[in-house]
């Protein structure tokens, strides 16, 4: 019941983002959208993703977005209207697809559910003795699927490595404006 | 905002007790909640605190760049040096059973090692990402 | 009756489609990207809610607890938050070196930049 409600105001707020111009306030109430976000995870047991989503989603992204507003600019244009009705037609067929598409889908909380059938149930039962650590989360990050975890940390290095190659060196143009300034 | 009074004191007593925290969930991961991700980001947010109140010219001297360049680059060989660690010593690439006498050894070992990579990596990034874009203009 | 175990997944699909909304229907690129993290969040929750066990606990082993969400869905969405966040501080690079060699970030007026030259 307090996921739904949990939720609920999720959805309010995300259609409040999508109305809202003042770009300063989308992103706050961006990061009270991954707050809510954290809190129905660490609800349904995700206690490991609830708290990585607290400190990214709501602390380092919305830092970012904010870093952004103060290099570009933090008011939006007004969307043509004929723009968002195809947009809305758009996503209300997508969404009622989607709809038909969960109709066959197991119930939440089933546990005999697909997903609760196949590598689950053995992790959960041999980790202890294989791994030897409590947090199943860990030894199944680092160690089952420590392939999986190398390649993630190697996208989050290279997205560094992008960010340094297309901000990084447009730090010295300021530089050659400043003196042009002083010569002029 | 270095000249806000409350700001300067409160982050500075803050930013400790922040790295801390980060170390509590590296190290701790292994047995509750955290691991190497969250330690990473927390541990860059003890910085982008820093970065926030007293400036990047600042903060680049706690974190020059050749040093979380370097980290970045550092966490990610860590790593995979594990994994072919794990080679060398006979096993599979990232297999941690044979890094010590007895497998969960081994898996503990390995598993604390790749932890620290991943930390190192997702706290350098971040560092590297907000003070590339925070020291872009101004 | 049957439905109200599916109450989750319908609204994780308004949460999508939002997202969904927003990309498609702003010009402006920040809020393209804000919309892609709502779309992303909305994703994250769906595998999440799957991984929900009733009567579970969060996957960490302790004595005399026999039941435990499933922690697959967990470890994936973990590791997509952090990558998340890397790639959209890459969005957000480039988008501020668009705004710097067009000065704006609107797609339609960079289109129209685009076309006049």
């Amino acid at each position: 019941m307090i996921i739904l409600a949990l939720m609920g105001f999720m959805a309010v707020i995300g259609i409040a983002m999508a109305r809202i111009r003042d770009l300063f306030a989308v992103v706050i109430l961006g990061g009270i959208f991954s707050l809510l976000g954290a809190a129905v995870y660490v609800i349904l047991d995700a206690v490991d993703v609830g708290f990585t989503e607290a400190a990214v989603g709501a602390g380092i992204s919305t830092v970012l977005l904010l870093g952004t507003l103060a290099l570009t600019t933090s008011e939006e244009k007004v969307t043509p209207e004929s723009r968002s009705l195809v947009s809305i037609v758009a996503v209300i067929v997508t969404g009622a697809v989607l709809v038909y598409g969960t109709l066959d889908m197991p119930r939440y909380g089933d546990p005999t559910a697909p997903i609760n059938h196949h590598v689950a149930p053995r992790y959960l039962e041999k980790s202890g003795d294989e791994v030897g650590l409590p947090n199943v989360v860990t030894s199944v990050l680092a160690s089952y699927r420590g392939y999986d975890t190398l390649g993630e940390t190697f996208v989050i290095f290279t997205a560094a490595v992008g960010v340094l190659a297309i901000l990084g060196r447009s730090r010295r143009q300021p530089k050659r404006k400043r003196m042009k300034a002083r010569k002029g | 905002m270095s000249h806000l009074v409350i700001l300067r004191i409160v982050s500075k007593f803050l930013i400790p007790f922040i790295f801390i925290f980060a170390l509590y969930v590296q190290w701790h991961g292994d047995f509750g909640p955290g691991g190497g991700f969250q330690a990473g980001v927390i541990f860059s947010s003890g910085f982008i605190l820093y970065a926030l109140i007293f400036g990047v010219s600042l903060t680049r001297q706690a974190a020059p760049a050749w040093l979380t360049r370097a980290a970045l680059a550092i966490g990610v060989l860590l790593y995979s040096g594990v994994g072919v660690a794990g080679m060398v010593m006979g096993g599979n690439f990232l297999s941690y059973s044979v890094l010590a006498d007895e497998p969960t050894h081994g898996q503990h070992l390995g598993i604390l090692l790749v932890e620290l990579g991943v930390g190192i990596t997702v706290a350098a990034a971040m560092i590297t990402i907000f003070l590339t874009f925070a020291g872009k203009d101004r | 009756m049957e439905l109200v175990g599916l109450l989750n997944y319908w609204i994780v699909i308004v949460l999508m489609m939002t997202g969904f909304y927003i990309v498609i229907s702003h010009g402006n690129l920040v809020k393209k990207i804000v919309g892609l993290n709502v779309f992303q969040v909305s994703v994250f929750l769906l595998y999440i809610t799957m991984g929900k066990v009733h009567g579970g606990t969060a996957p960490i082993l302790e004595e005399g607890i026999a039941l435990y969400s499933n922690p697959l869905p967990h470890v994936l969405i973990l590791t997509a938050i952090v990558v998340g966040v890397a790639t959209t501080a890459l969005g957000l690079a480039l988008v501020v070196r668009i705004s710097d060699a067009y000065g704006t970030i609107e797609d339609d007026e960079i289109d129209a930049m685009e076309n006049n030259d």
